[in-house]
């Protein structure tokens, strides 16, 4: 049978925009290159700025995870100035990240990722009693009643009635792929609506202290919220009741639904444990520090990489041996295309050499994507949840192994199934689980510091540039809802003289090296992938969400002597 | 919002009967159309007149792209602020193209893209978030192996109205910050032959979006508008003139640093940056998320957001605003309040004065901080 050449452009669904190409065989694909087409230059712009405005800046590269960005630079321009923020400034940042976590993973398996598994026309044949008795049966979530999915039913039939499908016209419905039966796809459909009111609730909490979601502001030295319990203007006891029944509402919802769904929906689709392992090489710089940032023994998610999908041994990470490679991506570097970077000698000129647009095909081109390929010590690395539980896994994370355990034993797996499409969707569900309930723990911890009279928000001793050093540079690690970030800032005469962030979707979408090693997207989609009907490419859907792509995060660049040089060649 | 799942709804089917038959009611209905006149400013004369247009309408078809951006004014319109009968309206829509959220990808994607424009030409509403990179034929952002602006262009020819939420569609925003390395541009620099709504901020309030659209369907025509193509309704004043802190402000209560005495009380964020002078914008009236509560009232200044250019003209975000024409009166505000602050009762009385004095310049159009918009990668209208 002859390759068939498949082209998945735009990828919906996502943040950003994603194209897939791949070659496919026999119903199986044999190749597969992701590209980016989308470029903003974002961290070009940033030179020569205050590096007390760095976050703001840094924050618009994504509005999805609004958070991750922001502190990741606060975190780089605090290591560079030697700024250590106080103990409330951190738990509130580690309040925002962690719901940041929770609400993004909901949303994104309810309506990112759920479509490429649920087949919304497929519910409307369920029996509402049936749905109602496998709700009951896996959750005490309060809306589990036959009337209730009926309710649900009877909308979506009305609709379906109307001819007019917004939405969901041209999904794939009734491909062979979607394996549920009717009333588990109507038990979906109910939750991704209830979803959407849920994700507007919580997120609340980052209007709390940063003033707005998205984009909540940030602060260099730690948080512009200040703490009085007896102004009606600051952090006081009326905000402190909402943010705490706001976490214990992400809580019932993350155990009483997303994780009974996920579990119910995953064992149908147990053969997707055995595709889209990919690289095999995992990176987390951790997350959640619980005490000093500088200090990785108190994050709460661990730091490591997992190479070779050997969980019995954690390496140490070292920022030292991330650099980053352009042998496939429209860019130019002064000591040629096969050199390697690291971020402090980050140097990139724009240089486009694909076809003039419009045009149909990429996958005959040397240089198909706007990513750089972030390489470890030479190797391409996948990050993200499932990266980071099978740290947390491997260092003996006690709540991140029962969890493990509970899915493997519900699923009837052995722990090989992790590294697949199935694992890295799990992953999310378990990560979302372990910091829903350890927002209370930070909850607690910031309470009792205020009932303890630290109110301290800020730490001003360095904002005034004049106590800066002449030269500064830091690093900012985060690991943030789609895996590893890190920016590196250099400071000179108190303005930022380079800014560079390797970020997860760059270390994921990541095109071809100089050695042909695939990013983690690429070598996902041919490792034991199916794909039954070119024409509706449904299995490269549900590998590719199920890395929950964030596109606008991952092209960067930004000159070292500043000057941007674009040039053009177009075919 | 946006899930016609919800809330089905039969074809030919006007609102009120769906609603009947959703079991809301009459009087919920009427309560709802009464805040969205009261967001829209139209005062309560209007309201059965809002309430009837709303009624009558079919779902109108609307197709949403998304250009160079990074999704935040999807998000944000994905917090509106009214959970349920807000969710209600803006299903009013049929919303046939949305990249973040529809069911299909690639050809089928497209398709559907290709059938509505097709289908509905002359009637439907075009929806954008993001900017257009002009720059090197337009190779920053594609779609399909197609540019934004051939997108953009396609899609405009046959809408019948355009709205640009967010500082990218409005202006380019961060990616037209100097030195604009894309050359990327907002949508009224491409699209002048139809109306074409700023709905300004990074990103703005969602419900502000929800608002323009019930006023489009209400009324058959975009709201009135500001110079720079913002409607009146929600950019129509100040910030400073709205602040809650303005008594601060006239007084002369001032925090000069993160968390210092004046920050635990609450008071004015202009020493340390704040823009609220120079920004037009309705954040202290809407609020943001459900109305919870916005930037300034979160201790932190100000960055200008609604305003064109704002990366070069309002940075660095933690500096004072220049003293310009306009300020006189605060500034002397500021000394004189900061003297007669130290009573308490005093302080009172110097609010009352500074405000009666900045009411006495406002009447006389004394000129405020406006924000240039000398910026690269086209101004409003290509300047």
């Amino acid at each position: 049978m002859a390759k068939t050449r498949v082209v998945v452009d735009p990828i919906t669904r996502i943040e950003g925009h994603l194209r897939i190409e791949a070659q496919a065989e026999d119903g199986r694909i044999t190749n597969a290159w992701a590209t980016s087409t989308q470029f903003r230059g974002i961290e070009i712009i940033m030179q020569g700025r205050d590096p007390r405005d760095a976050w703001a800046f840094t924050q618009r590269i994504c509005g999805v995870c609004t958070v991750v960005h922001a502190v990741a630079s606060c975190r780089a321009v605090e290591d560079a100035l030697d700024i250590r923020i106080p103990q409330n400034a951190n738990t509130i940042r580690n309040l925002i990240h962690g719901m940041q976590f929770v609400q993004d993973h909901v949303i994104h398996f309810y309506h990112l990722h759920a479509l490429d598994w649920v087949d919304v026309v497929s519910a409307l044949s369920a029996n509402p009693a049936d749905t109602a008795a496998i709700a009951r049966k896996v959750s005490l979530w309060p809306n589990n009643s036959e009337t209730y999915f009926r309710e649900v039913q009877n909308r979506l039939k009305t609709f379906v009635g109307s001819g007019q499908l917004g939405i969901f016209s041209n999904g794939y419905w009734g491909h062979p792929a979607y394996k549920l039966p009717p009333a588990v796809n109507l038990l979906a459909v109910a939750h991704y609506l209830e979803a959407l009111d849920w994700q507007r609730d919580v997120i609340r909490l980052h209007t709390i202290f940063g003033g707005k979601n998205p984009h909540p502001n940030f602060l260099v030295g730690g948080m512009a919220s200040a703490i009085n319990l007896d102004s009606r203007a600051t952090i006081n006891a009326e905000r402190l009741t909402d943010i705490h029944d706001m976490i214990a509402r992400a809580q019932r919802f993350v155990e009483q639904v997303y994780w009974p769904d996920l579990l119910a929906i995953a064992g149908f689709y147990k053969e997707w444990a055995g595709i889209g392992g990919g690289t095999g090489n995992y990176l987390a710089v951790g997350e959640f520090p619980e005490a000093d940032v500088r200090d990785p023994g108190s994050l709460y998610l661990p730091r490591g990489i997992i190479l070779s999908k050997n969980l019995s041994k954690v390496w140490p990470y070292d920022e030292k041996l991330v650099k980053e490679y352009i042998t496939s991506s429209w860019y130019e570097y002064s000591k040629g295309d096969d050199a390697g970077l690291h971020p402090y000698e980050g140097e990139t000129k724009a240089k486009y050499t694909g076809p003039k647009p419009p045009w149909t095909y990429l996958q005959d081109e040397q240089k198909y994507s706007w990513m750089k390929a972030p390489r470890y010590d030479g190797r391409p690395m996948e990050v993200g949840p499932l990266a980071r539980m099978l740290v947390a896994y491997g260092s003996g994370h006690e709540g991140a192994r029962a969890l493990v355990k509970e899915v493997l034993d519900r699923l009837e797996v052995g722990p090989a199934a992790l590294f697949s499409t199935l694992g890295r969707t799990a992953a999310r569900g378990i990560e979302t689980v372990l910091l829903a309930r350890r927002l209370s723990v930070w909850y607690d911890q910031f309470v009792a510091r205020i009932k303890g009279g630290d109110t301290s928000t800020f730490n001003g001793d360095k904002w005034d540039p004049a106590r800066w050093p002449a030269k500064a540079q830091g690093y900012g690690y985060l690991d943030a809802p789609r895996g590893a970030l890190g920016h590196w800032v250099q400071i000179e005469d108190r303005k930022i003289s380079r800014y560079q962030c390797v970020v997860p979707s760059t270390w994921n979408c990541s095109p071809r090296d100089k050695q042909g090693q695939m990013g983690p997207y690429e070598a996902a989609l041919v490792d034991h992938h199916p794909l039954v009907k070119p024409d509706q490419p449904l299995e490269i859907l549900r590998t590719v969400h199920s890395f929950d792509p964030c596109m606008a995060c991952g092209v960067h660049v930004l000159d070292a002597t500043g000057g941007l040089v674009t040039s053009v060649r177009v075919q | 919002m946006y899930l016609p799942t919800s809330h089905a709804w039969a074809e030919g089917e006007s609102l009120g009967a769906y609603l009947d038959k959703r079991g809301v009611s009459r009087r919920d209905f009427l309560a709802f159309c009464t805040e969205m006149t009261a967001i829209l400013g139209l005062g309560s004369m209007m309201t059965p007149r809002l309430a009837q247009a709303l009624a009558a309408q079919k779902r109108p078809t609307v197709v949403w792209l998304s250009l160079q951006e990074c999704t935040g004014c999807v998000e944000s319109v994905l917090r509106t602020a009214e959970p349920t009968i807000g969710d209600l309206v803006l299903d009013v829509v049929s919303l046939d193209y949305q990249h973040n959220i529809m069911a299909a990808a690639g050809h089928h994607a497209e398709a559907a893209l290709q059938d509505t424009i097709a289908k509905n030409r002359g009637e439907y509403l075009l929806v954008v978030t993001g900017s257009v990179p002009l720059a090197d034929g337009g190779i920053y952002t594609t779609i399909g192996g197609r540019t934004a602006k051939v997108i953009l262009e396609e899609a405009a020819t046959g809408a019948k109205a355009v709205i640009a939420i967010g500082a990218c569609a409005h202006w380019g925003n961060i990616q037209a910050a100097r030195p604009n390395p894309t050359g990327a541009v907002g949508v009224d620099a491409i699209v002048k032959d139809k109306p074409v709504v700023n709905i300004a901020g990074c990103p703005p309030i969602g419900d502000v979006v929800t608002a323009t659209i019930v006023h489009f369907l209400t009324f058959g025509r975009v709201p009135a508008l500001d110079y720079d193509g913002r409607p009146l309704f929600a950019y129509g004043a100040r910030i400073h003139d709205q602040c809650p802190k303005r008594a601060n402000f006239d007084a002369g209560q001032f925090v000069e640093a993160f968390d210092d005495e004046a920050a635990r009380k609450g008071w004015c964020l202009y020493h340390v940056g704040c823009k609220g002078p120079a920004t037009y914008s309705p954040c202290p009236i809407f609020l943001w998320n459900t109305r919870t509560s916005w930037p300034i009232g979160a201790g932190h200044p100000c960055l200008g957001c609604t305003e064109r250019h704002f990366w070069d003209t309002m940075t660095p975000f933690y500096g004072r605003l220049p003293d310009v024409a306009g300020f006189g009166v605060e500034r002397y505000a500021d000394t004189f309040g900061a003297a007669l602050a130290i009573g308490a009762a005093a302080g009172v009385a110097a609010h009352a004065i500074a405000t009666g004095v900045h009411q006495m310049r406002q009447r006389r159009k004394l000129p405020v901080l406006e924000t240039p918009s000398q910026g690269q990668g086209g101004g409003h209208g290509q300047d």
